[in-house]
């Protein structure tokens, strides 16, 4: 786990990109207060997943509205599956973890 | 112990009643009696028996075994004499009884066979030579005798008759037809129908056919020799075949003291009249006064009383069938459903007729919607027909689409003539066989694979098509999307009931309307309600910004690669030079990739990347066009009056005014606009949402619900008013009934045939519901309410408001243009 930004950063209810080790990282305010994070960049046609709107189970890529699994990065629209990472919140601190 | 349940009657509607209670898992002891002395057979494929081109063993529908290994005891031939509903036994002819705790009587319907002088031999049955159609039985003894003869009367010339006078021909060479009424079918087709279908049966089929004509006699001393008429006529022939209807057999349900009427009488979960425990289906139940004899009413009646018996919903009810056939009717494909002809004065009846070829069409509409509907020689439309009927759907504007398929290749395409292959939704890939096993694995809503497989989610053109390559696939068993009438897939309820909840629990923010409506918030209905919430609130909405789109959070349009398009307002596509001074140095001093006019009369700085469009904003100094909401976009105009020699209007001038004043309304969906200053329509005002023309003698004409897009549509004409503030004041009031009252994404194009220009002019130009007061204040509220969403430049609604989301994509990636 290590901290990657703080909450703060990301509106309630929106997603925000962050940049690990070379990778980016889509990380998701859900409006129950929890977290989830996901490959920032769409598996269809490369479209930025953090600009997409979510629910508490989904997120919606703004270029062509697939839907995901937030959790389990499943894909609800007959894609690829997204990757996701473990993700907590820690005093205001968004702390990833590995891939799950 | 287990329930006794006897069926009476190993037909195909007794047999389809078991099966539908074993699929719902009914734990039954079940008995079965019928009366021919085989298992279960497709008595509709008795006339293929005929013609030959089914082999008898082919008509089977389930063999003995399925009665064995489902644990069903089954007596053929054995007729059943008596029911005995206080004992609850039922007697055999073979004297053996069978008690039962529920009993299902499914004894069909038999042959009538007129009382005809001749037609039976004293002690023998029927003269020789003469036969019924109506069992395999039957149907083996008149090809054995027919073969060996020359000539068939058929009397009847229902469908039954006609099949039989086809299945003869194979076995001997001339066949006539002898019907007692006017016209061929008279039971489905009117007259004009019936008389094509005639002279194509004659011409085609060389069967003779004889209307009008009563048989009064059977001619023949040992064999038969002639059929007699009632004009004298005699026609010579050596067999005789009877079709002239069925009569339900409900001769022992009589008997055993249940009411009986043309059938067994039945109530909506098919229970006989003041009985618990004794039901009828099929042919020989009545049901509201009806008795069926074809075979699809007959399935609906097995799924109600299965579901009611087994108790999977002990209170389904069966509302009677709407009968709609389509057959080949000795080769002759008719298709019929409802009313055979207008009944009312105001019924619109359409009929065409090609009678070279055969052709007869026929469709009927009350009220806009089909009620009836007949075609013979030509039924491609009739799958839509049919669901139009079913349904009730709404039905095309251009009334000939009904009979004719009218350009557009989608509509010729034949959904099991396609390759699995082959594309059907072309924006977003999606293939046929896609589509096909999405609906095998259970998906069984057209919304529902629509969101599987994104299929007719782009441009929405391929829509009808994915409608039917469900329907098709899922073989008639489609269910109706309880969402398809919601406003949104998350909050169950259309429009006007979500309008009066959201007004009634006073909900002025999106997430207060999933707590209080919805239960879960979804992704997918945020953008909606966000659109209604601010067309109704105005100024006291609650805005969330995770409610809405990325374009309308960072008021620009998305493009592929990330990046956003910044299209500055230029009214009526009226520009200055020192205005395009700015631009280009803008585009120069941010390296825009592409420089692009739009079809809407403005320019597009494409490739822009988040992070810099409050600086390109701020350096433009220009107010946003909106050329990325579900919103009014733009305004074209030609140059009119002022320059153009043709011009009779001042079409920029007007469209300046428009736009300034409805510029960035929020709405259902976009909101295109033009005015032209003549009907050369320079600025295609005939196709916009909503477009107006200069008209000779000062006056301008205002069309609505046009359309250029993936739908190309004209638009119709609203009225015609002599002043530019008339035109002003009703697209305001257009646009605003157009907000309050169009589903989510439905554009003009659909919503004004939805509701009928008609009643569109009645409330917008007539005010014949006196709310157009109502809509000037609201539409002038939302005026009053604008602000330049792009003035936000200086101070971001959120935190990284305007921060990439691909940090390490170096973009833009979109293709540089120098």
């Amino acid at each position: 786990m290590r901290a990657i930004g703080f909450l703060d950063e990301i509106p309630l209810g929106e997603g925000r990109t962050f940049a690990v080790d070379g990778e980016m990282v889509a990380v998701f305010r859900l409006r129950d207060g929890s977290v989830r994070a996901t490959q920032a960049v769409c598996p269809h046609k490369g479209g930025p997943l953090a600009d997409g709107q979510i629910d508490l189970k989904q997120v919606l890529c703004p270029l062509h509205l697939n839907a995901w699994d937030l959790t389990t990065g499943c894909s609800l629209s007959g894609q690829p599956d997204l990757a996701v990472y473990d993700v907590h919140i820690d005093n205001d601190k968004i702390l990833l973890g590995e891939l799950s | 112990m287990r329930t006794r349940l006897v069926v009476i009657g190993n037909g195909m509607a007794g047999a389809r009643t078991v099966e539908e209670i074993l699929a719902r898992g009914g734990d039954f002891d079940i008995t079965m009696f019928g009366d021919e002395p085989y298992g279960n057979y497709n008595r509709i494929m008795l006339s293929n028996v005929l013609a030959g081109v089914e082999d008898e063993s082919g008509i089977f529908l389930n063999d003995l075994s399925w009665y064995a290994d489902n644990g069903i005891t089954l007596h053929t031939g054995t007729r059943i004499e008596r029911i005995d509903r206080f004992a609850k036994r039922v007697y055999a002819e073979d004297g053996t009884e069978t008690p039962y705790d529920k009993l299902i009587i499914a004894t069909g319907s038999r042959a009538f066979v007129p009382p005809i002088p001749g037609i039976h031999r004293p002690g023998r049955g029927y003269h020789q030579g003469v036969f019924a159609f109506r069992t395999l039985d039957d149907t083996r003894s008149m090809i054995r005798y027919a073969k060996e003869h020359q000539r068939a009367v058929v009397i009847g010339g229902g469908l039954l008759g006609l099949e039989a006078a086809r299945g003869l021909q194979n076995h001997l060479p001339h066949v006539t037809l002898v019907h007692a009424a006017g016209h061929l079918m008279n039971a489905q087709l009117n007259e004009v129908a019936g008389e094509t279908l005639k002279s194509s049966i004659e011409s085609r089929l060389g069967i003779e056919v004889v209307v009008n004509g009563q048989t009064t006699e059977i001619l023949g001393k040992h064999a038969v020799t002639g059929v007699k008429l009632g004009d004298g006529r005699v026609i010579p022939c050596d067999v005789v075949v009877v079709a002239a209807g069925i009569r339900a057999n409900a001769e022992m349900a009589a008997a055993s003291g249940l009411p009986v009427g043309r059938g067994i009488v039945v109530d909506d979960q098919m229970r006989c009249q003041d009985e618990d425990d004794i039901y009828a289906v099929g042919e020989c139940a009545q049901h509201r006064g009806e008795v069926y004899g074809l075979v699809a009413p007959l399935w609906d009646q097995a799924k109600v009383l299965a579901d009611h018996l087994t108790g999977v919903n002990p209170f389904a009810e069966y509302h009677g069938s709407q009968v709609a056939t389509k057959l080949k009717v000795a080769g002759v494909d008719v298709a019929a459903m409802g009313l055979k002809g207008p009944e009312r004065d105001d019924d619109e009846s359409l009929t065409f007729t090609e009678p070279r070829k055969g052709i007869y069409k026929n469709v009927i509409i009350r009220d806009g919607r089909l009620v009836g509907a007949t075609m013979v020689g030509d039924v491609k439309k009739v799958a839509f027909l049919m669901q139009a009927f079913d349904r009730g759907l709404a039905l095309p504007e251009e009334r000939a689409e009904l009979m004719f398929d009218l350009g557009g290749p989608a509509g010729e395409v034949k959904v099991e003539e396609m390759a699995d292959d082959e594309q059907v939704c072309n924006c977003n890939g999606v293939s046929k066989g896609a589509i096909c096993s999405t609906v095998q694995s259970g998906c069984k809503t057209v919304t529902g694979v629509m969101d599987k497989t994104r299929a007719g989610k782009g441009c929405g053109t391929c829509k009808p098509l994915v409608q039917r390559i469900v329907e098709w696939a899922a073989g008639g068993e489609v269910e109706e999307d309880p969402a398809a009438s919601y406003y949104v897939p998350g909050i169950p309820m259309p429009k006007p009931e979500l309008m009066n909840a959201i007004r009634v629990h006073s909900l002025k923010s999106v997430s207060a309307v999933f707590a209080t409506l919805g239960g879960e918030e979804d992704a997918k209905s945020k953008m909606g309600l966000a659109s209604l919430l601010k067309m109704m609130w105005g100024g006291e909405y609650v805005d969330e910004r995770d409610a809405r789109f990325i374009n309308d959070r960072v008021h620009a349009n998305i493009q592929r690669d990330g990046t956003f398009s910044v299209v500055p307002q230029m009214k009526g596509g009226v520009t200055t030079p020192a205005q395009l001074r700015r631009i280009a140095e803008v585009a120069e001093k941010h390296g825009v990739p592409m420089v692009k006019l739009t079809g809407g009369q403005r320019i597009d700085l494409l490739g822009v990347p988040k992070e810099k469009l409050p600086q390109v904003w701020a350096d433009l100094d220009m107010p946003s066009g909106y050329a990325y909401g579900k919103s009014f976009r733009t305004v074209k105009t030609c140059v009119g009056s002022d320059f153009c020699r043709f011009g009779v209007g001042d079409s920029t001038a007007l469209g300046i005014a428009l736009e300034e004043r409805y510029q960035g309304i929020e709405g259902p969906g976009k909101m295109k606009l033009a005015v032209t200053g003549c009907p050369r329509n320079c600025a295609e005002a005939y196709v916009k949402d909503l477009g107006v023309v200069a008209i000779d003698g000062g006056k301008w004409e205002i069309y609505v619900g046009g359309a250029a897009g993936a739908h190309v549509r004209k638009g119709d004409l609203l009225t015609t008013v002599g002043t530019a503030e008339e035109v002003i004041t009703l697209t305001g009031r257009f646009l605003q009934y157009y907000r309050e009252n169009a589903n989510w994404l439905e554009r003009t194009y659909a919503f004004v045939p939805r509701i009928g220009i008609e009643r569109v002019r009645e409330i917008v130009v007539d005010d014949a519901d006196g709310i157009a007061a109502e809509l000037d204040a609201a539409m002038a509220a939302s005026v009053a309410a604008y602000r330049d969403p792009w003035k936000d430049r200086d101070d971001p609604a959120t935190p990284g408001q305007f921060r990439t989301s691909l940090p390490l994509t170096v973009l833009p990636q979109v293709p540089v243009r120098a």
